[in-house]
């Protein structure tokens, strides 16, 4: 579970500032977290999944202090625990699809690329419906494929905590509601953790609750959060 | 580690373009300099070795390096002509033993070597096939005029006209190829050697033509007295030299006036060498006598210090080179920000992140180094060649 008391972070001296008095997300749940642009919603993942510290506060995941890490011990952190997907993708032109999709493994010496890695990329990418592209380069994918590697990059590791930074904000509507049923799928199979910050507000039916960060409360418990 | 070398393998492979210029601006920073040097050496030791192995040249006074080249690599200009009575002149001194050198004409690019028997038992030059000079107007040619005319014995070659725009210049000679001689990998190897007294033939200061004595002659003769004989333009006059015709070739005049381009001199030991340099030392001499290493040394002087221009070049514009490889570096680095912060949040540790992208620019470098060493390799192997072929040119 998440749990997030008296949080407060800053960017340098600007006048960005966060404020999370109390927050809690129940293990295996599907939360969604909303607000207008800039209200903090990536901040927020950032600070969860510990790519960044807050000035103040605590933060815990899975009964784990992340605020209280060194940078280190957050990076740590991260390879076990924690599956990133961005909104931009984030994939290496350079490198093929399935290099794309084994990237924790090539850049984190802690996770070793066994075989068996390769067999389960290569299984997820069948399942993502991208098995006959790992070859390919991330430039030669559409939209909705380059995100579905992202994604299965994400996932790879088995992750108890999945954060994605409007995972379908790029997507046309086909390929939304396939991004979205691959990642809940992904978390109820599993039984992780799913926070996903949107803007899509038709998709909010589908989460089991929905954070506005403008003010900070759980504005309600999603109708069909049982789908999930 | 093998993961961070390969993320910077499919980088490099991916980005071709960039690698390769990059890849070929360090190659050359590394090799121009090294090469240089090299290239120097290898001239130097070209240079010196032959001058090395002759200890004086007489000649006419003038250039000296003109004459050392003419008379060692058969290249320049002829220098000024002397007469031939100088190399009797070193013979009758008994100081040395005196070669004549006439190096003046060529023949289809090759230069023609007018000298003495001394000369191929002092070079240690050897007659592979066929025999060495017989009679007049034969010649032996070196196995790279051999291979390159595709030539051999009982073949010919024909001199080449100083001229062409001379019509009252000299014939070509057509001169019988008597035999070719071992390679030597010297300048030896690129001449064409006949008896200085063909040289002189091919100048016109000899030559042969019907004996217009002889009755079957008698519509050649312009006038006919009872000590002298004057032809007309009929006469056939000989422009290859054979054992029916030999006898009809003469010279005109004292032969102790004819020209030679130098004359090397072997002195059998230092005093004999010291005292002819001796004896060319008087301002009223007509003649000079070089020492090939000094001319040779002072040559290679002017060369390093060109050679140190070229390098100080090479070095700026090496530093420009690195300063713009840095500078693409930098911006590369600038441009991957995004993936570099992606590779931090999906778990990179800064120091997994900083060895791929020092993996890269070590790879690049090192690619560069090892292209330049080979270069070098191979400049070291066939630098030679390639500077004779130069100077052949």
């Amino acid at each position: 579970m998440i749990r997030i008391d008296e949080l407060e972070f800053r960017y340098g001296e600007g006048e960005f500032s966060l404020r999370v008095p109390s927050l809690d997300v129940k293990d295996g749940s599907a939360t969604a977290c909303i607000g207008p642009s800039g209200s903090g919603k990536t901040t927020l993942l950032n600070l969860i999944a510990g790519i960044i510290a807050p000035q103040r506060g605590s933060i815990y995941t899975n009964d784990v202090e992340v605020s209280a890490l060194s940078d280190e011990e957050r990076r740590s952190f991260r390879i076990k625990t924690v599956g990133l997907v961005f909104q931009e993708f984030e994939l290496l032109d350079y490198l093929t699809v399935l290099d794309n999709i084994l990237l924790p493994y090539r850049i984190n010496p802690a996770l070793k690329l066994a075989s068996s890695v390769r067999e389960r990329a290569g299984s997820l990418a069948e399942q993502m419906g991208i098995g006959d592209k790992l070859g390919r380069h991330p430039g030669k994918l559409s939209q909705g494929e380059r995100q579905r590697v992202a994604v299965c990059r994400a996932v790879l590791p088995e992750p108890v905590l999945l954060l994605t930074d409007e995972p379908t904000g790029n997507l046309d509507p086909a390929n939304k509601g396939l991004v979205l049923d691959i990642i809940l799928e992904y978390a109820r199979e599993n039984a992780a953790t799913l926070m996903t910050v949107t803007h899509d507000h038709d998709l909010l039916a589908r989460f089991d609750s929905v954070i506005d960060i403008k003010d900070f409360g759980v504005i309600g418990e999603a109708a069909g959060g049982e789908e999930r | 580690m093998k993961q961070t070398l390969y993320l910077a393998w499919r980088y490099l492979a991916y980005h071709k373009v960039k690698t390769i210029i990059l890849v070929f601006s360090i190659t050359l920073i590394v090799y121009l300099p090294i090469g240089l040097r090299v290239l120097v050496d290898q001239s130097s030791q070209q240079l010196t070795a032959r001058a090395e192995a002759t200890p004086l040249i007489v000649g006419a006074k003038g250039s000296p390096l003109e004459l050392v080249l003419n008379t060692l690599y058969f290249r320049s200009d002829y220098p000024e002509l002397m007469r031939y009575e100088q190399a009797t002149r070193i013979s009758s001194s008994q100081l040395a033993t005196a070669i004549p050198m006439y190096v003046r004409f060529n023949a289809q690019g090759h230069p023609i070597v007018g000298t003495s028997f001394e000369y191929f038992e002092y070079r240690g030059l050897q007659v592979v096939a066929g025999r060495q000079l017989g009679i007049l107007g034969e010649c032996v040619v070196g196995s790279r005029v051999a291979d390159a005319l595709d030539i051999g014995p009982g073949d010919f070659v024909i001199s080449s006209p100083e001229s062409v725009f001379d019509l009252a210049g000299v014939y070509p000679l057509r001169m019988r190829v008597a035999g070719v001689l071992g390679f030597s990998d010297t300048a030896d190897d690129d001449a064409i050697f006949v008896d200085v007294r063909t040289t002189w033939i091919i100048q016109g200061l000899g030559h042969g033509h019907q004996d217009l004595t002889r009755p079957e002659a008698a519509a050649a003769v312009l006038t006919r007295d009872s000590s002298n004989v004057v032809g007309n333009a009929a006469v056939v006059q000989y422009n290859e030299i054979t054992e029916d015709n030999i006898d009809s070739f003469h010279f005109h005049g004292d032969v102790s006036g004819n020209p030679l381009t130098a004359v090397v001199a072997l002195p059998p030991d230092q005093r004999a060498s010291a005292l002819l340099q001796g004896r060319y030392q008087g301002d009223d001499e007509v003649a000079q006598i070089a020492r090939p290493v000094t001319v040779m040394n002072e040559l290679l002087a002017t060369i390093l210090t060109v050679q140190g221009f070229v390098t100080a070049g090479a070095v700026i514009v090496g530093i420009a080179t690195l300063a713009t490889a840095a500078l693409v570096f930098m911006l590369s680095l600038r441009l991957r920000r995004r993936e570099i912060e992606t590779l931090f949040k999906i778990g990179g540790s800064r120091m997994s992140v900083a060895s791929v992208m020092a993996s890269e620019i070590v790879a690049v470098l090192l690619a560069g180094a090892v292209l330049a060493g080979g270069l070098t390799f191979l400049t070291s192997q066939f630098g030679s060649a390639v500077i004779r072929a130069f100077i052949r040119m």
